[in-house]
């Protein structure tokens, strides 16, 4: 069983954009919410609602800040920006998950190159999770046993969901487009031709495990300064006086630049 | 990573366990004397005990025959095989000395070769893993190895061996020296990579494949609490323990053992036979430091997400 592949039928995988995600976690709890009810068993939470909440999540936001070159704080040189960063399983090709776990339980498919766990056959050593270097791998503490993302194998195929549902629930959920689902086997797909023209990328290329999953950059973005050229819309106010003319000169003198 | 007691104690135990029935396996023993069939009993006991100890950190051990499976690919399930395997030529051995007062070096060198195997197994568990630069280098199961000859040899002669002052008691002596100083030989070069391994070819920008825009730096976690990552793989010790703990380690587990057996070749028998059993212990103490630092020094590669080498995770 954990055996790899050699090669699989289709690559069903995530593209996540970047420059897109607002960080709105909508994804995260869209996630928990079919996961929960879906596939294997409850993700369960410890302490929900005491001190110290934790629980088992099979997609995470990260944010990140990038500090340009010769930065020491956002913002204090260049152009400086945040990253939201989603992060969940990326259905590797040469994925380590699956030939570390001992039992077979831990398996990729043939057919689509989705990674699974078979509950019923998972003892909880947490090896996988050791291996996978992005973290995609959760231990479910109430069940022992491990929790991944299984791109929602129970949606993507499921005939008693109307077309439009049958995607990932995070995709499904995301309020700002920012993933995207498809074959990325197949070089005509949607999210083939996404990763192609936006120069979509692999997490960690150095561990050789060959993830599916990609991720399209942030945007190049025009410097603060070229905003100049969109004009603000001028109120007239020639006819203030008193107080009302002192505010809006001060006003109109420490905001020219930015409000111009 | 986490230092799991249960994994410590696991690869300290049986790897001692392993050592000392390699040491009985290899012919080295009277197996109608009683220390022999005592040394037996202890070696299978300990080996028992650790690998129980391993399945005490699994979320359903009630399934862990399920972990036999996978020795294609799994070097855990290889492990597993192996122990339980490794296990019939020791146990038919034991019980040879044991009800039989005789030995068979065929089986023996059989058994010693498993019983290195099975540690070799344990420790590529830690070193196959791409994900924890530190643990993935040769220099692993060279020190799993080597800890689990030293101790097992310790252990045989400082409880079942010779009486100390005889002659075959020093040659031991002299031969765990020479295995002692070796072993921290090995050791020191293993600590050299680890101290360098750091996030091997890893690093933030490469984790969120935004480097060519700059400096990454973790703005906000996507929890507020701990979770089974943080807990986990970003274990993190504070410089000053783990500086504080080494020494300890190096104390117990090489300098205090060397200088008592030294001591024990030049004083009265009985007096050295207690400084041998002394030694052994501590070099025992000091293989728990040691593989606790091993775990709990070791950085993966998850800890990218978590802020990398920033302080952003709460220590301990
Ligand atoms: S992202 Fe992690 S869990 Fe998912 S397939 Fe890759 S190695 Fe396995
Ligand atoms: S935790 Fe479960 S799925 Fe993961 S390696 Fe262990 S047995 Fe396999």
């Amino acid at each position: 069983m954990t055996q790899l592949p050699t090669t699989t039928d289709k690559k069903l995988g995530l593209v996540i954009d970047l420059d897109t995600c607002v960080g709105c976690h909508a994804c995260v709890i869209s996630c928990k919410e079919w996961n929960t009810a879906g596939y294997g068993t409850a993700l369960s939470d410890q302490d929900p609602y005491g001190a110290e909440p934790s629980g088992s999540f099979l997609n995470r936001i990260h944010t990140f800040e990038i500090v340009p070159d010769g930065g020491e704080v956002i913002g204090s040189a260049g152009e400086a920006r945040v990253v939201h960063f989603p992060k969940s399983c990326l259905h590797c090709e040469d994925a380590p998950c699956v030939t570390v776990c001992p039992t077979g339980a831990s398996y990729k498919r043939a057919a689509d190159g989705i990674v699974l766990v078979d509950e019923d056959m998972c003892i909880g050593c947490g090896l996988c999770a050791w291996s996978c270097a992005y973290g995609a791998r959760e231990m479910d503490l109430a069940e022992g046993v491990m929790k991944k993302c299984t791109l929602c194998v129970d949606r993507i195929y499921n005939e008693d969901l109307e077309e439009i549902d049958r995607v990932p629930s995070c995709v499904r959920t995301c309020p700002a487009g920012a993933r995207h689902y498809g074959d990325l086997g197949d070089p005509s797909s949607d999210v083939s031709v996404l990763v192609r023209e936006r120069g979509g990328f692999d997490l960690m290329p150095e561990q050789g495990n060959k993830p599916v999953n990609k991720y399209l950059p942030p945007r190049e973005r025009s410097a603060l300064g070229s905003a100049a050229s969109v004009p603000a819309v001028q109120e007239d106010t020639s006819d203030a006086t008193g107080l009302l003319a002192w505010i809006d000169r001060a006003l109109s003198g420490g905001s020219a630049k930015g409000a111009s | 990573m986490h230092p799991a007691l249960s994994v410590i104690a696991f690869t300290v135990l049986s790897g001692a366990g392993y050592g000392l029935a390699l040491v009985l396996a290899l012919g080295h023993g009277n197996p109608a004397h009683l220390p022999t069939k005592f040394a037996w009993v202890t070696a299978l006991v300990l080996i028992a005990v650790g690998l129980m100890s391993s399945t005490l950190h699994l979320g359903n051990p009630q399934r862990a025959w399920r972990a036999f499976s996978q020795w294609k690919t799994s070097w855990l399930s290889r492990e597993g095989c192996m122990a339980v395997a490794t296990f019939v030529p020791l146990t038919i051995l034991a019980a040879m000395s044991i009800l039989g007062d005789t030995f068979n070096l065929l089986l023996g060198y059989i058994g010693g070769i498993m019983c290195m195997i099975t540690v070799y197994c344990t420790a590529m568990i830690y070193a196959s893993l791409r994900t924890v630069p530190q643990w993935h280098t040769r220099w692993t199961p060279a020190v799993y190895l080597l800890f689990a000859l030293t101790s097992g040899t310790m252990l045989y002669f400082a409880f079942f061996g010779r009486e100390a002052g005889s002659d075959s008691n020093r040659i031991w002596v002299w031969l765990t020296l020479v295995f002692l100083v070796v072993t921290w030989a090995v050791k020191f070069m293993w600590l050299r990579h680890a101290s360098a391994a750091g996030y091997g070819a890893s690093s933030m920008e490469s984790a969120t494949g935004l480097g060519n825009l700059g400096r990454v730096r973790l703005l906000e976690r996507p929890h507020a609490m701990e979770n089974y990552l943080t807990r986990e793989m970003a274990f993190r010790i504070a410089r000053k323990h783990r500086e504080r703990l080494s020494l300890i380690g190096a104390m117990l587990g090489a300098v205090l053992p060397f200088v008592l057996l030294v001591i024990s070749l030049m004083v009265a028998p009985a007096l050295g036979g207690f400084l041998q059993v002394v030694a052994t212990i501590s070099l025992l103490a000091g293989l728990f430091v040691e593989r606790w630092l091993f775990f709990a020094t070791a950085k993966h590669a998850v800890g990218l997400y978590y802020g990398g080498e920033e302080k952003l995770v709460p220590a301990e």
